[in-house]
């Protein structure tokens, strides 16, 4: 494909709202179509989502082709990949960007074959290098490794990790095209029965985290990291082997088989720092570490390293925390 | 019920060890294994086949090597297996990888279901289930906690978008399933044993004539392409640790970091 120098960001949104990783990819998407002298657009498709595709342009975009279909209203993935083809085909991005989410990977993933081009999974980097190439840089084996990924065809298509790219600040001011588009309707095969909103911990958006690992004696305990945890504005979080014995949920668990989390701040009580575990948090700005054994893989990631027991160390915590307040 | 599971063999990740100042993986320094998240779509399949009948296939596309793995998949409960050998197969991305294991499955004929794992523990994408899916124009689910057959439909629970979603489908269908599906079956001896017994198939680029164009294979079919790989180093971390001096380090997390938090 020949391509004009446009690149695309999908605008993720579910129940008309638009996921906060849409407006982070403009933020770079920005940055990009800058170096490459191009324009930045953006595609939102959705039922009834007229009303927010101006939220696009406030965030960076110079242009958003608007797909309002009430086939849309769920994430209906054939007629969303359907749609996604025909744009690429029709416009011929020369990059084409989406959130890392389970919905973005999904849909990239499917988009990226029917177009045969490539695509680079949860990239946590994206350059122009010196003579023009897109450079998308990613995590592989458990997060050990960055590799540096060039793509031959177009559009060079990646799927980026959410909160590691910046969102410009909303401008009110900034002008951009809205096109809308015919909407290209499919025989839809999946049929989603029911959505629930799920109200429960969200850790991926939590900025502090208390983590608890196989260093807890019982499932009570973690009642003692809440407690530190609630002091703090923070999450509770978890290791693996605390989940895998039934003492907290799934959704607190932090690793490769879990979140992938990127706090101001992660507490690690009793957590030894087994690579899977540190692929989910090591990108935390600050990482305090409880362990008593002074070897564990985790003092060596740590800004701080507390060698002891968790058990006398956060309630000591706890309490100079409570002094210094009052 | 006809199944297929495609499974990866990936090195020990607790063994391997990464070369930094080389900018390399040392895959020789560990064991291989099945892709864990492969057991647990294996272990999904076996268990169909136990409560309504069937055939479980096993499909990797690797090294000779390989074959052990599939041996061992034997060994949990599948059928049969079939590796995908050829030099024109090695270094695939995820275009080609998918490209050719659904020129395979297709050779393969009629199925009911695919089952994948989420993703690897060294490729990590996630990418090659739902493209296996877009090759052979299946519908696919991604993300899959909780399943059940019923009646030539399937119906999932998976999470998109925040929200827990219940998703209905015809077969054929690819599935993607998360850990938190099963707990994988252990192989016995007698099933270890049994296993050798079974023939592993090979096929090449030869025995796919007809089904794969060898351009779209390999290294010749991937658009993706390693250009550098970094081993990064924590060495911008502080590293401050405290041994024997528990209420200093208190006293300084307090004041330091801990110390704007409401």
């Amino acid at each position: 494909m020949n391509s004009t120098k446009e690149v695309l960001v999908f605008a993720e949104q579910n129940g008309g709202e638009i996921h906060p990783i849409s407006f982070e990819l403009l933020g770079k998407g920005r940055e990009l179509a800058d170096k490459l002298g191009g324009v930045l657009s953006s595609v939102l498709l959705g039922d009834k989502i007229a009303g927010v595709a101006t939220e696009l342009i406030y965030h960076g975009a110079d242009r958003v082709y608007l797909y309002d279909h009430v086939i849309f209203h769920d994430l209906d993935l054939l007629n969303y990949k359907h749609n996604l083809v025909r744009l690429a085909r029709e416009i011929k991005p020369e990059i084409f960007l989406l959130g890392a989410t389970h919905w973005g990977r999904s849909l990239g993933a499917r988009v990226a074959v029917a177009l045969g081009t490539g695509l680079t999974a949860d990239c946590t980097g994206l350059e122009i290098d010196r003579d023009g190439n897109f450079i998308q840089i990613r995590p592989a084996f458990s997060g050990n490794v960055l590799a540096h990924i060039r793509t031959k065809t177009k559009p060079q298509m990646a799927t980026v990790r959410y909160k590691v790219m910046r969102s410009r600040p909303r401008d009110v001011n900034r002008k951009g095209e809205i096109i809308e588009k015919k909407t290209e309707v499919i025989p839809s095969l999946l049929a989603i029965a029911h959505q629930e909103k799920r109200d429960e911990v969200n850790i991926a958006e939590a900025e502090v985290i208390v983590s608890g690992g196989a260093g807890l004696k019982k499932a009570e305990d973690f009642s003692l990291l809440a407690d530190l945890a609630g002091l703090l504005g923070a999450t509770v979080g978890a290791s693996r082997p605390p989940v895998d014995s039934g003492w907290i949920g799934r959704e607190h668990q932090v690793g490769f088989s879990g979140n992938t989390v990127k706090p101001k701040i992660y507490l690690a009580c009793g957590i030894s720092g087994s690579s899977q575990h540190l692929a989910g948090m090591r990108e935390s700005d600050v990482i305090i570490a409880i362990n008593t054994d002074p070897s564990a893989p985790i003092f060596k990631v740590a800004d701080y390293g507390i060698v002891g027991d968790l058990y006398e160390v956060v309630p000591k915590l706890i309490t100079r925390i409570k002094r210094c307040r009052s | 019920m006809r199944i297929i599971v495609p499974i990866k063999q990936v090195p020990d990740m607790n063994q391997v060890k990464f070369d930094v100042a080389g900018g390399r993986v040392d895959r020789s320094s560990a064991g291989v294994e099945i892709n864990p998240f492969d057991l647990n779509a294996l272990e999904a399949a076996v268990q169909i086949k136990e409560n309504v009948g069937g055939t479980v296939t096993v499909i990797s596309m690797g090294p000779r090597r390989a074959v052990t793995s599939l041996r061992d998949a034997l060994a949990r409960g599948a059928d049969d297996a079939v590796l995908l050998e050829d030099r024109k197969f090695a270094g695939a991305d995820t275009l080609a990888t998918s490209y050719t294991i659904a020129c395979a499955i297709r050779k393969l004929g009629a199925f009911d279901l695919i089952i994948c794992g989420e993703k690897t523990v060294d490729g990590d994408t996630g990418q090659v289930g739902a493209e296996i899916a877009e090759h052979l124009n299946i519908p696919h689910i991604a993300h899959v906690s909780w399943f059940e057959l019923s009646a030539k439909k399937i119906v999932a629970q998976c999470e998109i978008g925040g929200r827990a979603c219940t998703v209905e489908s015809p077969v054929p269908v690819l599935l993607t399933l998360t850990k938190d599906v099963n707990i994988p079956r252990l192989p016995s001896f007698r099933d270890k044993a049994k296993a050798r017994q079974v023939a592993v198939e090979v096929w090449g680029a030869r025995e796919l004539a007809g089904y794969a164009d060898i351009k779209w294979c390999g290294v010749r079919g991937s658009p993706t392409r390693v250009h550098r790989v970094i081993i990064p180093s924590d060495e911008n971390r502080k590293g401050r640790i405290f041994r024997n001096t528990i209420d200093e380090a208190i006293d300084e997390i307090a004041a330091g970091p801990l110390r704007h938090l409401n």
